[in-house]
């Protein structure tokens, strides 16, 4: 049998519904010590002074580290660069006594119990020396920058925008945004080996952690293993280090013993988040729904001590065919510490704006939004001027809104009723990259018919141990059951973060060129056989299927996998591979997404309900439609809260987040969460790679909240520009 | 979190002894508050006395027709229990609007009523806040005050009162019963809860030594013209922005008796004689409920983020006076509005 392509279930799952699964918290150690963090209550200044005596005073207190009295760290920026910093000077947890954020870290209490740690913690006396700080998007818009373009301008957008037949031209709006994964940011940090770290940490790239830990306390690779064999969502947060692994290893080296940092809820908004961003487009269209011109502004907030941006623009004139297009992204430094990915990065955000402009013009032009669309829809890449390795976004629309129902639509607001509720129907497109990335792979093959596939990439709950053994069963032509997965672990071959949902693809690709090689060899060796059925044949002539080695001209010459080892004398196989995607200049690589949404909006109170989703994706060949289908119905519901729930907010005269913590930092709830239909849509692609896959870890968010809004539009008259679509907007 | 003391009372008496002797010692039930605010540091009690094992769990019919429900009664359990469910549907309705199962299947009655706000500055000790350290100042009036206060606010303090359950028992003039050294007393539940004026630390009128032992309803339960409507940020699980319970009896179409309180409004469950005399003898139509919540509304005052909630209000008691004069109550577990 074949696993690529089925609903395989997760081969991990039931290590995570029984427990078993350990993630980076729940490691332990014999002389395991606990640590707690304090965090500053002011946004910029310096630490005036700062007194651990009453903490280092309770019983079963170690230590109290600050920057006075730290580990030896790096005194330069490259020992704190990471495989995806931005530009920039990255923090230094601990370094000196320089406030850069509220909530940043500026001691860590070391304890022999969690809740001595805990309670000392709140004993450490802080005397700051504050400055005046600023962490308002709004108040410092003109003092952003201009960031290098995201892709060239083309044609002269401002001329074909003065001179269009009709116009839309509106800003657009994003609140900080913070991740909030299930699992609590932690690291635990043991000694072995007489010297080495292990370091078991929540995060997206082990080896990326390992190196890091190396620059900034100048320890060889040999020396620091870290692993993150489970992780409890991460959708970016966990791209880059965190500062707990640095306070981690701090206490491991002060103490010489194990630490374990779990950090609070409330101290995971004092990490990476989506920044607030204020999107201006601008349509310009002829009375037919073509396109003159497209010019998407994005200005976003950073840190003031690096450069965070994400292509928020381009996307625009890349969708739809215009003629003229300009993107300009800008940024603004802020008191705050540096944003960070999260699904999506920019398109989440930049996709909501343009969809939503792109409704207000099938508005302003009379036309179906599908039909809008299908007007402008472009065959190429045109920022690049390429051909797609394959687009079936108009089979999106098409299947999309044959589930959804979308004919029966009517066309002006508050036409649809249910009763006391309005009803309204949106729509948008989603678009994301087919990104793919250079990945190593071992394979080590028994001749009792079991394989062990490794790479250090991690699974952060989106099925990355279940499609390796998929594409691994399948190559190999083992059953499921005989191959295991190692990942998570900085000392299996190479693996870039996990991230930009390139994973499935990049792995996919390495799992098979390492298998290539090991039927190669089981080729040789059968041919070795006295009478071998597949003498004379090619490595490219056989299969590796059942567990035989099979000749694609005719299944009856075959030899079995283990015969041939055994009559090799060969017990295992082991081949270890980095694999490299060809370069290809010539293609566009992308996936699409068409989002159908249902809203019923009370009309006396402006509650919002969103009754039914559809989003039809066409994202290559999907490996598990189950694991893929759950990784887009997760993403319609986030989208569904960035469209009405979540907000960070930011006290601005404390430049402090007030609603740190999820009972006020809202997400959907069950009751938020209704009827979510998924649809893949066939898109064969032989060019993207060999196995025709692109990823799906993004592309499901992206266009949700546009379409949300679009319908809660619909539903109303109401157009919400600003998210979240709050009760008071829909009133006000 | 500090270390703290843990003691567990064996009876009313037992406990009253051991508030009046330890003034740093506070009472625990299903603790899902206290906890919280003890993990974040803003209630610092250095000795726990768990009530958990007092004799108040059960829920009584009295001899004047009414309820009496012990103290300890679990939220859930009050809110499913057969005769609160046919006689007082408005306060298994207001229950069930409230936290999550689990949060409900811990949660005390009794608790219920001591819940502090959720104002978002009382529980983050960097912040200045009157209620938590009195004295220091307030910062939601100039601050974020979305789901602050509209209606009997101070110069020290804008907090509301949290619970869906308090609304309801407003609504239905319940008694506190309450021990204390010199006895027991009653308070009527208008008298319960305080505004904050210059002490926003006093939530409520309950002496530091004293302990509630059971919540009293009158005969009166409004069984058949009733609602309780929440309006909140999501569809579950968030703390009302406006919520009303409404409760009429209707005679011929006219208005005979009627309640009306407000939640997630002020520091306490707000309710109007005027506004409620203002629906009696009234017929049941949309022009009197205007009316009530004109004069309801009348003196509301928004912050730079809540001001919405005025209007809000007003939508939401002209819609549950309908739901109530209807008898079609919103029903909790459906989240569209009837």
């Amino acid at each position: 049998m074949t696993y690529i392509g089925t609903p395989t279930p997760r081969v991990d799952g039931r290590a995570k519904v029984t427990g078993s699964a350990q993630y980076a918290g729940e490691f332990t150690a014999p002389d395991l010590v606990y640590g707690s963090v304090v965090t500053s209550t002011i946004a910029k200044g310096r630490i005036a002074r700062i007194d651990a005596s009453q903490a280092l005073a309770v019983e079963g207190v170690l230590d109290v580290l600050t920057h006075e009295n730290r580990p030896k760290m790096a005194s330069g920026d490259k020992g704190y660069n990471d495989e995806v910093a931005p530009t920039g000077s990255p923090f230094r947890p601990l370094f000196d006594d320089k406030i850069k954020f509220n909530g940043q870290p500026i001691a860590l209490v070391l304890a022999e119990e969690w809740e001595i740690s805990r309670f000392a913690a709140t004993l450490v006396q802080v005397d700051y020396d504050a400055e005046t700080h600023s962490t308002d998007l709004h108040t410092r818009i003109d003092k952003a920058y201009m960031v290098e373009k995201p892709d060239k301008p083309r044609g002269n957008a401002a001329k074909a925008h003065a001179a269009a037949a009709v116009r839309h031209e509106a800003e657009y709006y994003i609140p900080i945004e913070h991740h909030n994964p299930m699992e609590l940011f932690a690291s635990t940090v043991t000694w072995n080996d007489g010297g080495k770290l292990t370091v078991f940490d929540k995060t997206q790239g082990v080896q990326n952690v390992q190196r890091y830990i190396c620059g900034i306390f100048g320890l060889k690779p040999d020396d620091v293993r870290v692993m993150s064999p489970f992780v409890g969502g991460a959708f970016g947060s966990g791209l880059r280090p965190q500062y707990q692994v640095v306070l981690a290893v701090q206490g491991a080296l002060q103490l010489k013993r194990a630490v374990r940092l779990v950090l609070t809820r409330d101290q995971m908004y004092g990490l990476g988040y989506r920044p607030a961003t204020i999107e201006r487009v601008a349509i310009a269209a002829r009375n037919d729904g073509t396109l003159d011109a497209i010019t998407h502004e994005a200005i976003a907030m950073t840190s003031q001590y690096e450069e965070f941006s994400r292509n928020d623009t381009s996307w625009s004139a890349l969708l739809y065919k215009s003629a003229n297009a300009k993107y300009e992204h800008k940024l603004a430094r802020l008191d705050v510490p540096t944003p960070s990915d999260m699904r999506a990065p920019g398109a989440a955000t930049g996709v909501y704006a343009l969809e939503c402009a792109m409704d207000e013009l099938a508005v302003a032009l009379k036309l179906d939004p599908v039909e809008l669309r299908l007007r402008c829809y472009s065959d190429r890449d045109q920022n690049n001027d390429l051909p797609y390795t394959s687009k079936q976004l108009k089979e999106c629309y098409r299947k999309g809104a044959e589930a959804f129902g979308w004919a029966k639509r009517t066309p002006e607001p508050r036409s649809m009723r249910d009763g006391t509720d309005l009803v309204g129907w949106g729509m948008a497109t989603g678009v994301w990259e087919a990104l793919q990335m250079p990945m190593g792979n071992r394979i080590v093959l028994t001749a009792n018919g079991h394989a062990e596939v490794s790479c250090a990439t991690s699974d952060i709950g989106t099925g990355t141990y279940t499609i390796m053994a998929q594409v691994a069963s399948d190559a190999l032509g083992l059953p499921i059951d005989n191959v295991t997965v190692k990942l998570g672990d900085s000392s299996l071959p190479h693996s870039q973060v996990e991230g930009g949902s390139w994973t499935a693809a990049s792995v996919a690709y390495a799992i098979t060129t390492t298998a290539d090689e090991i039927r190669r060899e089981l080729l040789a060796l059968a041919q070795k056989m006295p009478g071998s059925p597949l003498a004379g044949l090619k490595h490219d002539d056989v299969v590796l299927s059942d567990g035989m080695i099979v000749a694609k001209a005719a299944a009856s010459r075959s030899v079995p996998l283990a015969d041939a080892m055994r009559h090799g004398g060969v017990e295992r196989i082991e081949r270890e591979k980095l694999s490299e995607f060809k370069e290809d200049n010539k293609h566009a690589r992308n996936t699409h997404s068409a989002i159908f949404v249902e809203v019923k909006v009370d009309e006396q109170l402006g509650v919002i309900r969103v009754t039914r989703a559809v989003n039809a994706v066409a994202a290559g060949r999907i490996i598990n439609t189950k694991t893929a289908a759950s990784q887009i119905m997760g993403s319609v519901v986030w989208g569904i809260g960035m469209a009405l729930h979540e907000e960070t907010l930011v006290d601005h005269a404390f430049g402090r987040v007030m609603n740190a913590n999820i009972a006020e930092y809202h997400v959907p709830v069950n009751a938020d969460v209704h009827d979510i239909k998924v649809i893949f849509v066939e898109e064969p692609d032989s060019t993207v790679n060999p196995l025709g896959i692109k990823g799906v870890g993004e592309i499901g968010i992206v266009g949700v909240a546009a379409a949300v809004a679009n319908a809660v539009y619909h539903a109303t008259g109401k157009r919400v520009r600003d998210l979240p679509i709050t009760i008071d907007k829909i009133l006000g | 979190m500090i270390n703290f003391e843990y003691a567990r009372a064996r009876d009313v008496a037992d406990a009253v002894r051991q508030i009046s002797a330890d003034p740093a010692a506070t009472f625990i039930a299903g603790g899902t508050n206290l906890i919280d605010l003890m993990k974040y540091d803003v209630a610092r009690p250095m000795r726990l006395i768990d009530i958990t094992h007092l004799a108040l769990k059960t829920v009584e019919e009295t001899a004047n027709g009414g309820l009496r429900i012990g103290a300890l009664v679990p939220n859930s359990d009050l809110a499913y229990h057969p005769v609160v469910e046919k006689r007082y549907p408005l306060l298994s309705s207001a229950i069930l609007a409230g936290a999550s199962q689990q949060l409900r299947n811990m949660a005390s009655t009794g608790g219920n009523l001591m819940q502090r706000t959720r104002c978002f500055y009382f529980y983050d000790v960097a912040t200045p806040c009157n209620k938590r350290e009195p004295g220091s100042g307030c910062s939601a009036i100039n601050g974020i005050n979305r789901i602050n206060a509209i209606l009997g606010t101070s110069e020290a303090c804008i907090a509301t009162h949290p619970s869906d359950m308090c609304v309801a028992l407003a609504a239905l003039e319940a008694k506190v019963h309450v021990a204390g050294p010199a006895g027991e007393r009653a308070i009527a539940f208008a008298e319960f809860h305080r505004l904050p004026g210059d002490r926003p630390e006093v939530d409520t009128n309950l002496k530091a030594d004293e302990i509630i032992t059971a919540i009293e309803l009158p005969a009166r339960g409004f069984a058949a013209n009733y609602s309780y409507l929440k309006i909140r940020d999501r569809l579950s699980y968030a703390f009302a922005l406006v919520s009303v319970a409404a409760a009429l009896e209707l005679e011929g179409g006219r208005i005979k008796e009627a309640r009306l309180a407000l939640g997630g409004v002020a520091h306490k469950p707000w309710r109007n004689a005027e506004a409620e005399a203002a629906l009696r003898g009234q017929p049941a139509k949309s022009d009197a409920f205007a009316r009530a919540a004109e004069i309801l509304l009348r003196d509301a005052k928004g912050f730079a983020h809540n001001a919405f909630k005025i209007d809000l209000a007003r939508r939401a008691i002209l819609r549950t006076l309908a739901q109530a004069a209807n008898a079609t109550p919103q029903i909790q577990s459906s989240k569209k509005i009837r």
